[in-house]
């Protein structure tokens, strides 16, 4: 049983608070991802698991054991750095073997145990080279293998994928979840792209300035953010927000266009609101909106298109705010083309102007 | 093709230009030094001989015959001052280097209270020319029973290369990736063992080479050695090339003979570790 328990968690360097008392709670065999702007304190939170910084205040537990004084040694955890931290002077033989070797188990075990995880990882054939004489791809997979032969309870990534190539970087994160369907164990992994929290959790925890903003599925964040923060964080691209006032069961925008508020939220009667409508939801008349029952209509002259292939990307402007929205069966787009496009209203967000908070949803 | 002709013409002209500089430029630094060999297998006339002979006609090893022969027909104790040398050297440089490796480490890794401070001081302290001190030196020393011994050479020593070693070591010591040790600790290891398996052999080039640094200080010092040493019981082998002075001569060809003793454990040292020294001047290969 290895759950993770953060419970008010508080890490500051001096005066400098940059983790704020969050709490998360992560079943065994869970994956969930650590994701928010660079700075917000993800490998701060990871390394307190770690056992490699400090903590400040609150309590980590692993299993059922309060970890807070363990040195990372006795956690019984693994975890795979950013920069892959491998050992340059040993082969990958004994990089991946080190661990098994420090806790004095006989050659023939550790043997079996490296060859298993150089089969998983397909690094039989570099098995003795050093680390320099490797590509950035196969570092990864060194520092990936390095952390799967002891069986931890936990896995901890920090930012594993991003000092590679986009291509690379998609490959190996379907390598990941993979192992993770294999092994089954416990992962916490820190990332600021979005694409891959969403593909890789099973859960997805949004920090901001070392808060925790939402948890929730993937799915869950994506369709019901609640703040503008997540709304334009996850997601690509990133949630249009148009600011307006309610007026009777409307939202007036800047330039005096009515939007009808969507179902479901309710808002008080002249209040400053934040409309939110993601490019998927806002299409030229005839482009397969997603089906609803309401749809809005608006007129709207195309600045710039970008053919991204099976759809095109379409920025234009609504009530002084460039706005995104997609095309599907694209067709070319002459520049400054007024277009007609429908809004589905059961998709779109209200927020409160002030706060950044979702509204109440009926 | 004739335009290619001309630009490999070029080509090589450049090569050769480039190889008689660095010829030059070689001489320039080895002259000196083969002058000394030359002279040590040469008797004292041609040694002496104005304008100098270039080209030798009468190589011997008279010199280093006299040299190891008895006391008072121009002998000297060189094996005493070889063994005295050997001892100074290589125990201030070990101690040198554990210190050295300690500060660095310090210096590297962790944050305390006036380390910018201590670290300009040591600096500083390469500023003081070592002859300013040798008064001082010998006042205490003589004071405390340090003249002439082993002890006070090892402790004179280990002070003048401390701040160096300490200063090149958290180079090298910065330049390990915090992460290794990190990953070390999540692998098992305890803070202790971290360093001694990972840190240390991944900064073993660099310490390597620190340590040649210092033992060639120690090995060649002179300026202090000839103040704080008075006999075979201590002195080292650069105060014992002036046992080839006397009141009204100079025994060039027997200082010579002399100073290439002293060259050749250097020069063996320097290539034995020359891989490390490379290593480690260049240290930004073993990252990865
Ligand atoms: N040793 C430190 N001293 C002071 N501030 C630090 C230290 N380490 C990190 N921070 C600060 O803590 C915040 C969170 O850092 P970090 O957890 O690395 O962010 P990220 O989410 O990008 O991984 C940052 O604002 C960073 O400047
Ligand atoms: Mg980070």
């Amino acid at each position: 049983m290895a759950q993770v328990h953060l419970r008010n968690l508080i890490k500051a360097y001096g005066a400098l608070q940059v983790v704020h008392a969050i709490n998360l709670d992560i079943a065994d065999g869970e994956f969930v991802v650590l994701v928010g702007p660079s700075g917000c304190g993800k490998s701060t939170t990871l390394r307190m698991i770690a056992g490699l910084e400090d903590i400040s205040g609150g309590e980590i537990a692993i299993g059922e054991r309060v970890v807070n004084d363990l040195p990372p040694r006795d956690r019984n955890i693994s975890m795979v750095f950013q920069n892959y931290a491998l050992y340059p002077h040993m082969t990958v033989r004994e990089n991946l073997g080190f661990s098994l070797k420090i806790a004095k188990r006989p050659q023939a075990d550790i043997d079996v145990a490296v060859n298993k995880a150089a089969d998983i990882l397909s690094l039989t054939p570099l098995m003795d080279r050093r680390p320099a004489a490797l590509s950035g791809g196969q570092r990864q997979r060194v520092a990936m293998g390095r952390a799967i032969v002891r069986h931890p309870e936990v896995f901890l990534f920090d930012e594993p994928l991003s000092n590679l190539d986009a291509k690379l970087r998609t490959q190996m994160r379907v390598e990941i979840k993979k192992l993770h369907q294999r092994l089954g164990s416990t992962i916490v992994y820190v990332t600021h792209d979005q694409v891959e929290a969403m593909t890789l959790a099973d859960r997805i925890v949004i920090m901001r300035d070392g808060h925790i903003e939402q948890v929730g599925t993937p799915i869950e964040v994506f369709d019901n953010p609640v703040n503008t923060f997540v709304a334009t964080f996850i997601g690509s691209p990133p949630m249009n927000l148009l600011e307006g006032r309610v007026d009777q069961g409307a939202v007036v925008l800047t330039d005096g266009s009515r939007l009808p508020i969507p179902p479901r939220y309710t808002a008080a009667q002249g209040a400053a609101v934040t409309y939110g409508i993601r490019a998927d939801n806002i299409m030229p008349v005839g482009h397969a909106l997603p089906a609803g029952d309401h749809i809005a209509t608006v007129d709207m002259a195309v600045t710039l298109s970008e053919p991204l292939g099976t759809e095109t990307l379409l920025f234009a402007e609504l009530a002084g705010t460039e706005v995104q929205a997609k095309m599907l069966n694209p067709r070319p787009v002459r520049g400054r083309e007024t277009m007609t496009f429908q809004i589905a209203l059961d998709k779109c967000h209200l927020f409160d102007a002030a706060t950044g908070s979702a509204l109440r949803r009926a | 093709m004739a335009s290619n002709q001309s630009h490999r013409m070029r080509r090589r002209g450049l090569k050769i230009a480039h190889f008689i500089g660095l010829f030059l430029a070689m001489s320039v630094i080895c002259i000196p030094g083969l002058w000394i060999v030359l002279n040590s297998f040469r008797p004292t006339v041609e040694i002496m001989a104005k304008p100098p002979v270039w080209i030798p006609n009468d190589l011997n090893l008279d010199h280093y015959r006299a040299m190891f022969g008895a006391v008072g027909e121009g002998g000297v104790p060189v094996l005493t001052y070889f063994r005295n040398s050997l001892i100074i050297s290589v125990t201030s440089t070990v101690i040198a280097i554990l210190i050295g490796m300690a500060g660095g480490y310090a210096f590297a890794r962790y944050r305390f209270k006036g380390k910018a401070a201590i670290f300009i001081a040591l600096m500083v302290t390469r500023a003081v020319p070592g002859v300013a001190l040798s008064l001082p030196l010998f006042i205490i020393y003589a004071r405390v029973g340090l003249i002439d011994t082993h002890i006070g050479m090892i402790v004179t020593y280990v002070a003048m290369n401390v701040p160096f070693t300490i200063w090149l070591i958290d180079g090298f010591f910065r330049q390990v990736p915090r992460e290794l040790a990190e990953a070390a600790e999540i692998d098992g290891c305890t803070r202790w063992q971290a360093f001694w398996r990972v840190e240390f052999p991944v900064a073993r080039s660099g310490i390597a080479s620190a340590g040649i640094f210092a033992f060639l200080t120690s090995w060649n010092e002179y300026a202090l050695a000839s103040q704080l040493t008075r006999s075979v019981t201590s002195k080292t082998m650069p105060v014992g090339l002036l046992d080839f002075t006397s009141e009204f001569t100079l025994n060039w060809g027997g200082m010579c003979a002399l100073a290439v003793l002293m060259i050749i454990p250097a020069l063996v040292l320097t290539f034995l570790v020359q891989k490390h020294l490379i290593a480690g001047l260049t240290f930004g290969g073993v990252k990865g």
